[in-house]
């Protein structure tokens, strides 16, 4: 065991984000009211520094701190995508907080160091450091969750959250001291190392790799260990929603994936079967109860489920194929759906009725008369989501199927597609509310939209990343297959 | 062939653009602006007409770029005989769309236009996409704006009417998508829809495709039973939606049966021909029958439409040249007739504000030029000889009594419930008797009406008295797809329906009914001498 200090280098991103946190720790208590934008500029240009120095990682895998950790496209790849959605938290969190009277520079400092947990799971390279990420950014998200005080049902997020997240990590933990029982590491290399020389019906790495997909399914909210969702996604702050519903989903999608391929790999045929299963169950119930929601952030709830769902089936795809392109359809899909998820959690947030959020979908009502641009953004953002071209969503469901084709389950893709049918149904809804309904009280005291520059920013990114990955896709499609290669 | 100036990107574009501009305008400058794109998108269209190459059956005005890298999908864009006559029906047809809509929409004038125009450009693209995804890209893209003009300006169960079309064809296509993405892995890792043509697949998979096909097309079409959507649809939609709908939209789904059923999956096509003769001829008898009880007219005509869209698929599983001919030229011609019809119908509605047959007779005498248009439009719907119409149904029955006398009797009989449904529309709405406080006092057709009518009027007799500059263009095209349907014995379908290719298409058509038209030439001079 040595230590070199080159190691440090490589983790410059992670270093410096955390030390960001800790200077808005320590700045918050000390700036005047007025100054306290100064530590949202500070995080942007934090995110903006470690964007650059990320960027020049998207190279072959180097391995610090004795392969705890390792430097990758793969990683850049998904740290990249959490930066942008970090930077797009921070903006909308700026407009969002001061129209909830919530003043805690914290926040902005919480937010961070779920970023740094983030990156920790994408690049760890050994299952305890995964773990250690994970509980970092879990840890940061409970307190962000629980952040209206005042609100009993923010209140009641966090602590369920709080709850069925520390149940689920003791799953993943369980998981990873058997499978170090089994195969004698946590380290990725050694495990696949190990696992190649043994049986596959080895009822220890069985019952192993069953803990591990239970504890992930938890942290990617995939049936039957979504029950958390709805309940945290529609209590929290909006702004936290967001940033749950597309960040930490990406990061535990980008741990999952290197577990399983790099780690597990050598058992690709079972986990396969166990992830075909929870992507039917994710797919059916996602969209078939997402359909009866009225409340816009629990009808998104199940929609990120699907949607875990239709990723899932990339998961499903690359178990069977011999190379990379079913995980980078499954790289490319959380890329795609980060804009339009983020966008339409964003504009919920920025509606007011009398005063408090306008989170029900009724709220929409003649949405279209009053902010024809928001509601015409809207739009998009609900088209993309049900996968309907020329948007992003199509692009992401697109690789997706053709991945499952491609493994020979062209049924699956069918009633995938069904299903994607199916979804059509409740984002429209929101569609026909806004553009063919009247408000149905009197005007003064219909919901109106907030409007701001940073929120105007928020907007314009997303639905610039729905239209133009819709239309161009190709940069992104050439970025995810070029960061699935380092994987081994 | 290619040619230097990208013809199809222009056509293609000049809408979206337009669209775009159309948001930054006042609702009064909308309107102009709305209609002089789509002019222009006219203009820009007529000279593709003689610069065609009527003696080739090659796609022409080819356009190629690379799109994605990987997999490869490329902007792929090209004509051929089959798809201009239907591209030059839609830049033709939307101008009138936007004329009819001066007046009749007053809310959100911009976001509709907009709408048509970005319609316009996905239909054009639906008909000249050389990539499958592609092409899927403009057939799902048409969706939202569809769904956005009937929900928002439409009647008043407009919800219902907007989702059920949504969810339909929704549905549908998703399944195209499993079978452009299974035909990608079968047929040598390419989306181009050339190559993928001259592919030869197993006939299981053939007869998973065709049903993943049926599913998108029929729907589309739409086929008998997957009809229901489209009278709700129609009825509901604004006048130039309904248009829309139903002289291009349902096109579209045999436009897929030619360009794709026929010539990727030709064994399935021929195992699956009496399954689709059977729901043709049920939907050519059931569309009429319905037509007949309807009253109120944009039913009858959407009925009416499910009939002649019958015609068009029976045509097209004869599998010879006189079907498939006859087909594609009913699909010209139900778009000129019905759409004149449904025009009609918008102009009486925004007089009297009801599409009811029982509120509007007797229009003859406050509106004479009205009541003409409405009986060419009628009668050209119910195949007159000398009309459009008449040309394309008649082949299709010569293709079909090739292929079976009986199937021929059961569609003769849809032509003669046409003419009874519109017949007696016409006795009713035109020279009907109503009471005196029925007649109020309506304005004839204006200006920008007759502007609206006219151009139909011109093309129904034009194709009706002259049909082969059409026949011509699309003869070599027609007979490549039937070379994938036989091609391992040419000269056997060449046997089983004697052609000579030299002959005119017409003249050829004359001379297999030459006694037919002679006999009834002459029972007509012996029965009423002139």
């Amino acid at each position: 065991m040595t230590f070199s200090v080159g190691d440090l280098f490589l983790i410059l991103p992670e270093l410096l984000v955390i030390t960001a946190a800790c200077m808005v720790f320590v700045l918050d208590p000390v700036l005047r009211p007025s100054d306290k934008d100064g530590l949202v500029w500070l995080s942007l240009g934090t995110l903006a520094v470690c964007m650059g120095l990320t960027a020049s990682q998207m190279s072959a895998p180097v391995e610090a701190f004795n392969g705890l950790v390792v430097i990758d496209a793969y990683g850049a790849f998904w740290k990249l995508l959490l930066y942008f959605v970090t930077g797009l938290t921070i903006l909308l969190s700026h407009s969002y907080l001061k129209e909830e009277r919530l003043y805690f520079g914290e926040y902005y400092g919480f937010v961070l160091l779920a970023l740094s947990g983030m990156m920790v799971m994408v690049s760890a390279a050994d299952l305890l450091t995964i773990y250690l990420g994970t509980e970092l950014m879990s840890l940061s998200l409970y307190v962000m969750a629980g952040l209206k005080r005042s609100e009993p049902r923010s209140l009641e997020a966090s602590a369920k959250y709080f709850v069925l997240g520390a149940f689920s990590s003791g799953i993943l933990l369980y998981g990873i001291s058997l499978l170090y029982g089994a195969t004698g590491s946590t380290r990725l290399p050694a495990i696949a190392a190990a696992i190649t020389g043994q049986s596959l019906d080895d009822p220890l790495l069985m019952f192993a790799t069953i803990l591990l997909a239970v504890g992930f399914g938890f942290k990617l909210a995939v049936v039957p260990f979504h029950m958390w969702t709805p309940d945290v996604y529609q209590g929290a702050p909006t702004s936290v929603t967001a940033f749950m519903a597309v960040a930490s989903k990406a990061a535990s999608f980008g741990a999952f994936l290197r577990v399983f391929i790099e780690g597990l790999g050598g058992l690709k045929a079972n986990w396969s079967a166990i992830f075909l299963l929870l992507c039917l169950a994710t797919l059916v119930l996602g969209n078939v109860v997402a359909l009866v929601q009225t409340n816009i952030k629990r009808m998104l709830a199940y929609s990120s489920i699907a949607h875990a769902g239709y990723a899932l089936i990339g998961v499903v795809a690359a178990g069977r194929l011999e190379h990379s392109s079913g995980i980078a359809s499954v790289l490319l899909y959380l890329a795609l759906y980060t804009f339009m998820t983020f966008g339409a959690f964003a504009i919920p947030a920025m509606l007011r009725k009398d005063g408090i959020e306008g989170d029900e979908i009724e709220d929409f009502s003649g949405l279209s008369k009053r902010h024809p641009v928001a509601a015409l953004l809207m739009l998009i953002f609900m088209v993309s989501l049900a996968g309907i071209p020329p948007t992003a969503g199509f692009i992401g469901k697109f690789y997706v199927f053709m991945s499952a084709v491609e493994a020979g389950m062209t049924w699956l893709a069918v009633i995938a597609l069904i299903f994607a049918a199916v979804s059509a149904y409740y984002y429209l809804r929101v569609v026909m509310v806004m553009y063919m309904r009247e408000p149905s009280d009197a005007t003064d005291s219909a919901p109106q939209l907030v409007m701001s520059p940073t929120f105007s920013i928020v907007l314009a990114c997303a639905a610039a990343g729905v239209v133009i990955f819709g239309i161009y896709p190709n940069p992104l499609v050439q970025l995810a297959m070029q960061a699935v290669l380092t994987l081994k | 062939m290619t040619h230097s100036f990208p013809w199809l990107t222009a056509l293609i574009l000049l809408p979206l653009i337009g669209a775009a501009a159309v948001f930054f305008v006042r609702d009064a400058t909308a309107r102009l602006v709305a209609l002089a794109v789509a002019v222009a998108d006219l203009l820009i269209s007529l000279p593709l007409w003689w610069l065609f190459d009527a003696s080739s059956g090659n796609m022409q005005f080819m356009e190629s770029a690379l799109w994605i890298s990987s997999p490869r999908i490329h902007y792929r864009l090209g004509l051929d005989g089959i798809s201009l006559p239907l591209v030059l029906m839609t830049t033709v047809l939307m101008p009138l769309c936007i004329l009819i809509s001066w007046h009749s929409i007053e809310s959100r004038v911009q976001s509709f236009m907009a709408m048509l125009l970005i319609m316009e450009g996905a239909m054009i693209g639906v008909f000249a996409a050389l990539d499958f995804v592609l092409f899927y890209v403009f057939w799902e893209a048409m969706l939202i704006p569809m769904y956005l003009l009937i929900g928002v300006w439409g009647g008043p169960n407009r919800l219902y009417a907007a989702i059920k079309f949504f969810l339909y064809t929704l549905t549908g296509s998703v399944l195209l998508l499993v079978a452009i993405l299974v035909l990608y892995f079968q047929g040598g890792h390419t989306f181009d829809i050339l190559q993928l043509s001259q592919g030869a697949y197993s006939k299981s998979i053939q007869f998973w495709l065709f049903l993943a096909f049926f599913a998108a097309f029929a729907v589309k079409v739409p086929m008998f039973p997957f009809h229901t959507w489209l009278p709700d649809a129609h009825v509901e939609a604004p006048t130039a939606g309904s248009v829309i709908l139903a002289s291009i939209l349902l096109k579209m789904g045999a436009y897929g049966f030619v360009r794709f059923s026929l010539p990727m999956l030709p064994d399935a096509s021929q195992a699956f021909t009496p399954l689709m003769v059977v729901l043709s001829i049920i939907a050519i008898i059931y569309g009429a029958y319905m037509a007949l009880a309807q009253p109120d007219l944009k039913k009858l005509i959407a009925y009416s439409s499910v009939s002649h869209m019958g015609f068009v698929t029976l045509g097209l599983f004869m599998f010879n040249i006189q079907g498939i001919e006859g087909a594609v030229m009913q699909m010209v011609n139900h778009g000129i007739t019905t759409g004149g019809l449904f025009l009609c119908v918008g102009v009486i509605y925004e007089r009297t504000h009801s599409r009811q047959i029982a509120d509007n007779i007797g229009l003859t005498k406050p509106m004479p030029r009205y009541a003409t248009f409405l009986v060419i439009f009628a009668l050209s719907s119910l195949g007159l000889p000398g009309t459009n119409s008449f040309v394309g149904e008649f082949m299709v029955l010569i293709g079909t009594f090739l292929w079976s006398k009986i199937a021929t009797a059961f569609a003769s009989l849809g032509i003669i419930l046409a003419a009874a449904y519109m017949l007696w529309m016409v006795q009713r709405v035109a020279f009907g008797v109503s009471a005196p406080h029925m007649l109020p006092k309506l304005r004839d057709v204006n200006l920008r009406e007759t502007a609206t009518l006219a151009p139909l009027v011109v093309l129904i007799f034009a194709i009706g008295l002259f049909p082969n500059p059409i026949l011509t263009r699309m003869h070599p095209s027609v007979e490549k797809v039937l070379a994938r349907v036989f091609p391992s014995a040419p000269e056997e379908a060449s046997a089983m329906h004697p052609i000579d290719p030299l002959t005119p298409p017409v003249e050829r058509l004359a001379s297999t009914t030459e006694a037919t038209f002679s006999q009834e030439r002459q029972a007509v001079s012996e029965g009423r001498p002139r």
